[in-house]
């Protein structure tokens, strides 16, 4: 009979420690406002799930929601194969490498509200060098300050820009660790690049694209800096995204019930549609 | 298929190769017969990798010329070649079944899916895969990915030539020798020329009807394995081929007969060339314990399971003999004879008798 030791739950406690103060309390508090109603002086009453029925129920969140998903739909269509084509064609010895490298990396250094400020004043009609060329130059009516689609394409372009690179960077280290018997092979066996791409270099990036568009669902879900200070959710509420949403109820309005309950909803299906991805694209290999 | 010519090759990595350091492949200029097994032997950075990949056209030489039959194919891809290649690391396409692997090389030329169908299914046949054929290929044990990477090659049967790049390193020992077989099996089956890069002995001489064997970019010697056994024509030959290797000893050739520690050894014949630096060159398996002969005192003895190899010490060098029978003791006085006909002189490394007529 094996004797069971219990000591190793010691081991654990550092760690439970700090995922509940990280994690746990901040969470369980949030839980605690989505259920009640306050009017300040920490006098709270109960609501029961009234506020997550008012949220689903509103079409103000319904709209959000929609522009959210569109949004992250869009930027992972673009930048997904982008950043797929830009990782095969950088060179994979050589002198070069580094530099490539260095600049792919560059957009990703720079802070996210300087991004916002960036692109801000690149693209004001008038001022910036975009908007100024878009107008002035090839008269095209441009001004992401009155034009919703406008602003779409701006807030777009800003995160292909931004972010792009997180997916070439995870793609080329799934590209250079292909041994290079595998083009060799491919190339006796007459393999077209078609073939190459499709039979070597996809399979052997299947993981490392699973974690890019993992983490890019994920941050392009919950984006709220950038586009907040490129656009400030307008006009009017074309850009607003959900996390602006929910700041705007939160500290805008002081509504923290229905704020609570939003930020968990949104919270469930960041989860949820992570979870089903991550299952879906790992299933092959557990078989 | 056709008979390989490689004509004055060459090959260097660098750009200007100016002295002959330079070249990870001296020249080389040898003749390969259609259908037949050859190996390249020596040990790693020899440039036998080098002259593979010369002939499947992953690389053009900087100097010389492949000929398939009379094809000047020095400047064709390897997909216009008709050449097969197994390499160190078994290489599959992950995604497919072990069928589709096989099928790969034949569906990108384009072959109609009735005789792909009969080609996989022969060759899975003769690789005993078929019970495999639907399954996923990257879940298969390496000498079964190894198997399928060999069944690509063969299963197209226009190929000229299969080569394997040491397809052993990472299959287990006892499955090694199962795949050798396996190996020589499909060469009488398929009939096609195969070359098989190794720098394990064994491997070489019980797959290859001819053996090159090379060092330092440059071929030593090119013969069956019984002729690199009996006559090295160089000692790094000797020593690497053979277990022990050939004892390499310092002597002088005073006309027809070298001097051994102040002793005289008959050799196998004349004693050509002159100066340089001579040694005496003579295998375990030849050197015997005799009542008359050079005395010499056993430092070591070993069993080996099927003989005895027996370290003796003669003046100040050390050689060793193997031995069928009992042993002398260790630290006991005997006298050792060289067998005349196997005990040659090498000149700066190279043969400097004449054979026996």
């Amino acid at each position: 009979m094996k004797t069971i030791n219990q000591r190793a739950w010691f081991f654990v406690l550092p760690v439970l420690f700090l995922v509940a103060f990280n994690a746990l309390v901040p969470m369980m508090t949030v839980v605690n406002y989505s259920v009640q109603e306050t009017f300040g002086n920490n006098k709270f009453f109960w609501q029961g799930l009234d506020w997550f029925e008012q949220i689903l129920r509103s079409e103000r969140f319904q709209a959000a929601l929609g522009r959210q998903f569109m949004f992250t739909a869009i930027i992972l269509a673009i930048e997904v194969p982008l950043g797929i084509i830009i990782a095969l064609s950088m060179p994979r010895k050589g002198v070069w490498v580094p530099v490539c490298l260095v600049l792919m990396a560059l957009p990703m250094l720079i802070p996210w509200n300087v991004v916002g400020a960036m692109w801000n004043i690149f693209a004001l009609p008038k001022i910036g060098m975009l908007g100024y060329f878009m107008n002035d130059v090839l008269g095209v009516n441009y001004d992401m300050t009155q034009d919703p689609l406008a602003a779409w394409i701006t807030v777009i372009v800003m995160d292909v820009w931004h972010w792009t690179s997180l997916v070439v960077l995870l793609c080329y280290a799934g590209l250079v660790s292909i041994p290079d018997a595998y083009y060799q092979a491919a190339k006796i066996d007459g393999a077209s690049p078609w073939a190459v791409f499709r039979y070597i270099q996809l399979p052997k990036m299947k993981t490392v694209l699973t974690i890019a568009i993992l983490l890019r669902f994920m941050d392009s879900f919950n984006i709220y800096t950038e586009p907040f200070v490129l656009t400030g959710g307008g006009p009017g509420n074309s850009t607003t995204l959900l996390s602006i949403d929910l700041v705007k109820i939160a500290l805008g309005q002081f509504d923290l019930g229905p704020a609570a309950a939003m930020s968990l909803i949104y919270f469930a299906i960041t989860l949820l549609v992570s979870w089903v991805f991550y299952t879906l694209m790992t299933k092959d290999d557990q078989q | 298929m056709a008979e390989i010519t490689l004509s004055h090759l060459k090959h260097a990595y660098l750009p200007q190769p100016a002295r002959p350091e330079d070249y990870a492949l001296k020249e080389i200029d040898v003749t390969w017969r259609d259908g037949g097994a050859y190996a390249l032997l020596g040990p790693s950075g020899c440039g036998k990798s080098t002259l593979l990949n010369i002939i499947s056209g992953l690389l053009t030489p900087s100097e010389g010329r492949v000929l398939f039959g009379s094809e000047d194919v020095t400047a064709l891809p390897p997909d216009r070649r008709n050449i097969a290649q197994v390499f160190q690391f078994p290489v599959i396409y992950d995604t497919m079944t072990v069928r589709q692997n096989l099928a790969f090389p034949l569906r990108n030329r384009g072959v109609d899916e009735g005789t792909i169908a009969a080609r996989v299914g022969e060759i899975a046949d003769m690789l005993d895969v078929t019970d495999m054929l639907d399954m996923r290929a990257a879940g298969l044990s390496p000498d079964n990915k190894q198997k399928i990477s060999m069944g690509r090659g063969l299963v197209r049967d226009d190929v000229n030539a299969v080569m394997f790049d040491e397809p052993l390193t990472v299959i287990d020992p006892h499955l090694k020798w199962v795949l050798r077989s396996k190996l020589k099996e499909l060469h009488q089956r398929v009939k096609a020329t195969m070359i098989y890069v190794t720098h394990d002995q064994t491997e070489a001489l019980t797959f290859a009807d001819e053996v090159v064997v090379m060092q330092d970019g440059e071929v030593v010697q090119i013969g069956t394995p019984v002729e690199l056994f009996e006559r090295p024509q160089h000692t790094f030959v000797g020593h690497f081929i053979g277990s022990p290797g050939m004892n390499v000893l310092p002597c002088e050739a005073r006309g027809d007969i070298a001097v051994f520690e102040g002793h005289d050894v008959v050799l196998e014949g004349a004693v050509t060339g002159a100066g340089g630096d001579v040694a005496l060159g003579v295998r375990p398996e030849h050197v015997s314990v005799a009542e008359v002969g050079i005395p010499a005192t056993v430092t070591k003895v070993s069993d080996v399971g099927r003989h005895f190899v027996v370290e003796a010490q003669v003046g100040a060098s050390s050689l060793k003999a193997v031995l069928e029978e009992a042993p002398p003791e260790k630290g006991s006085a005997v006298h050792l004879a060289f067998q005349p006909n196997k005990t040659r002189v090498y000149r700066d490394g190279w043969i400097a008798t004449e054979a026996r007529a």
